[in-house]
């Protein structure tokens, strides 16, 4: 007993003073944040990512920065939006994924089309229904011409200047992401600490269901050490695709045909609401990616509804019970397809649906509790 | 001559290289004649199994309904499509009805292959009201194209042995299954064989299409033909001569002399597959001989459908595989057999697993 009290607190200390010089140690839950290493993080490089993070300046209307659709106050997204809201109230196609745990994910975007963090920060600012620049000269001006920029670019990577590009700015907003790691919920406790008490009766009946009938796990993957609830992988699991069955003919030979380049890729389908649906195929041109999107985490996802690459359902019931049919939203649709061979029917009971999204709602951490609304549910 | 086709090949296998970071965009083979070239699709096996009133195994619908919409993206588009037997899991007219109404969707002319699912109901009675002759002949740009109904068997087992049609059946249908009985082209189809091929001039490129292998493989699972040596013997004199068959549900391929042996994937399962927990009510066949293979929960894993160059003659099959790396089985004319274009390299090959 005092052995493992000894082990325990030597990690904790452990933790923090690894987290207070480069807060990229991971919390109860989560394994340590990948870092690549040719940006290490440094308390003065994450400090100058979260300033690039939350400027304005870098759209062509000055009022849009990353953090408009990444809110540090909505668990980094713009709930409740469905879609993304970029200058001049210009919409794009896509629900805003959460920034805290994003360091985890193999590629960014929902259909992969971003290779890490710092490339994913270059394509934003270019996007015209986003932050609307036409080139990144404008951000790069400000970043080396701003005093305080000046000051920060000197002393992280010692570059002054047209020295300054892309590349440092990028890293530095990467190295900022890195560090919005979030774990330690109560499923956390439960699952890794052992707290049997952390987790109230629906959702341990809803873990169940997670692991055995709902099959949740296969995608969402829970290890035995950490949880990244994330297989890293696309599926087309019916949301999008499902309203344009009949065009994707159409608009998947159109692809075919054009050869884009990802950079088009990443204008068409914010731009578009049709192409957007054709998912990880307008990246890869790969039949078997058709209408797939990213496994997204289900960490904190009680904070951050509405839910699907589209934001197309308001509630985590709703994507339950969309799951629970097979993968069509109302119940005798036709199903999509090209549908991931993983979904299908699950005949889960009202009771069992419930006890899932109690199960969710055990997973949000404690920096984002407070955004939760207290479910009006059955309890236990 | 046999420079002139060395030269082909590479400039196809860099052809086919370029379509590997581009799946199923413009595939264009340059060979001395591109008039010569063109391409067909492949689906097969997609063993369409009624449950009761309306209702069908989903899986295998799923993996039908997938490989006819993909057909139908292809571009550049195929010539034809190519259906390779066992339509169906127990040859009822339900689910040959339901099958057909699915592949119906096909944009293009879809030829039919029997399979053994198809056959041992009613043998072939149903089937060919909706397809027509159980075996038949046609050109294609040069090419001779002939489909064989090579899952008969003795007369005596087809008629005599089974109280009811639908015992037949299900004997049929098992795998290792000591009342079963080998598959055969028989007497009756290899003198119209004969006869077919006589009026066509040997150097015609010659494609076979089969529901079994032509070949001898494993007599349990029927991965035979009982006279295939007879059938084959009828191929030798071609230059050009290739046998496409289904049934295995997996890649094969092999070179008997002249002959080369290609499989198509299936679109319901494949072979082997392990035994595994697999969270939902399952139809997959009793498996008789457990191996390492599939992944449990994407039920599409290890099936798939194909399309196929041919150019010179011979065969370049390109596998279109769900949750996998797509591949290519293509003929080498350098080494007169077919290669894998990616796993011949034994640097490549990936070694068998002892654990998963």
């Amino acid at each position: 007993m005092n052995r493992t009290r000894i082990a325990v607190l030597l990690a904790a200390g452990f933790v923090l003073f690894v987290a207070g010089v480069t807060a990229g140690e991971a919390p109860l839950g989560l394994p340590p944040v990948p870092i690549p290493e040719d940006n290490p993080q440094t308390p003065e490089k994450i400090a100058l990512g979260k300033k690039l993070f939350e400027d304005k300046r870098f759209s062509s209307t000055k009022t849009v920065a990353c953090q408009n659709c990444h809110d540090p106050a909505k668990a980094f997204t713009d709930s409740p939006l469905s879609v993304s809201e970029g200058i001049k109230k210009l919409t794009g196609t896509r629900n805003a994924p959460t920034v805290v745990n994003a360091a985890y994910f193999d590629k960014q975007f929902w259909d992969g089309r971003s290779p890490s963090l710092e490339d994913q920060a270059l394509h934003p600012p270019l996007n015209p229904v986003e932050m609307g620049l036409k080139t990144h000269e404008p951000i790069l001006k400000i970043v080396r011409s701003d005093a305080e920029y000046k000051k920060a670019f000197q002393q992280v990577f010692s570059k002054s200047g047209k020295a300054i590009t892309m590349k440092e700015v990028t890293q530095a907003i990467a190295a900022f992401e890195r560090t919005q790691i979030a774990g330690n919920s109560p499923f956390d406790r439960y699952y890794f600490k052992g707290e049997t008490a952390a987790l109230n009766d629906a959702q341990k009946r809803g873990f169940d269901l997670y692991v055995n009938k709902g099959r949740c796990v296969s995608c969402h993957v829970i290890e035995q050490t950490q949880a990244i609830f994330t297989d890293n992988r696309f599926h087309n699991v019916g949301v999008g695709i499902n309203d344009i069955q009949k065009d994707v003919p159409t608009l998947a030979t159109e692809f075919l045909k054009a050869q884009a380049t990802l950079a088009q890729v990443d204008v068409q389908v914010l731009g578009d609401k049709r192409t957007s649906e054709l998912g990880r195929f307008a990246v890869t041109r790969t039949l078997d990616d058709l209408g797939s999107f990213k496994t997204p985490t289900l960490r904190n996802v009680a904070a951050t509804a509405p839910y699907m690459h589209d934001g197309s359902l308001k509630t985590l019931r709703d994507v339950i019970v969309h799951y629970n049919n097979g993968g069509v939203t109302k119940e005798g649709d036709p199903v999509n397809d090209f549908l991931s061979g993983g979904i299908r029917p699950l005949n889960l009971t009202e009771q069992e649906i419930d006890d899932l999204v109690a199960f969710m709602e055990a997973l949000t951490s404690p920096e984002y509790a407070a955004l939760v609304k207290p479910a009006a549910g059955k309890g236990n | 001559m046999p420079d002139n086709n060395r030269r082909d090949f590479l400039k196809g296998a860099g052809a086919v290289a370029a379509a590997t970071t581009l799946p199923l965009s413009v595939v264009e083979l340059a060979f001395a004649d591109p008039a010569q070239n063109f391409t067909f699709a492949y689906i097969s096996d997609s063993h369409i199994q009624h449950v009761k009133g309306t209702q069908f195994v989903r899986n295998w619908d799923r993996g039908l309904i997938r490989a006819v919409a993909e057909t139908n993206l292809l571009t550049p588009k195929p010539d034809f499509v190519m259906f390779g037997g066992d339509l169906a899991q127990l040859g009822t007219k339900e689910e040959l009805d339901h099958g057909a109404e699915m592949l119906a969707k096909l944009n293009y002319k879809t030829y039919m292959v029997m399979g053994e699912h198809d056959y041992y109901l009613d043998l072939g009675e149903y089937w060919s009201k909706l397809y027509g002759p159980h075996y038949y002949s046609f050109d294609h740009k040069g090419v001779h194209f002939v489909v064989l109904n090579s899952i008969l068997t003795f007369d005596d087992w087809t008629y005599n042995r089974w109280p009811t049609a639908k015992q037949r059946m299900l004997e049929m249908a098992g795998l290792d299954n000591p009342n079963g009985s080998p598959f055969m082209v028989g007497d009756k189809q290899r003198q119209w064989l004969a006869k077919d091929l006589e009026k066509v001039d040997k150097a015609t490129p010659l494609v076979v299409f089969s529901h079994s292998p032509i070949q001898k493989i494993y007599k349990g699972w029927n991965f035979w033909t009982d006279d295939a040596e007879q059938v084959q013997a009828l191929l030798k004199p071609f230059a050009k001569a290739t046998v496409i068959y289904g049934h295995v549900h997996q890649i094969q391929y092999n070179q008997i002399d002249n002959i080369t042996f290609n499989s198509v994937m299936a679109t319901a399962w494949p072979w082997p597959y392990p035994q595994s927990y697999a969270q939902a009510e399952q139809h997959l066949p009793k498996l008789t001989v457990p191996m390492n293979r599939a992944n449990p929960f994407f039920e599409r894993d290890a099936t798939g459908w194909q399309f196929i160059d041919v150019a010179t003659g011979k065969v370049a099959m390109k596998y279109n595989l769900y949750n996998n790396t797509n591949r290519v089985v293509a003929f080498d004319p350098a080494t007169g057999k077919p290669l894998d274009s990616a796993f011949q390299d034994l640097a490549k090959q990936i070694p068998p697993q002892v654990h998963y």
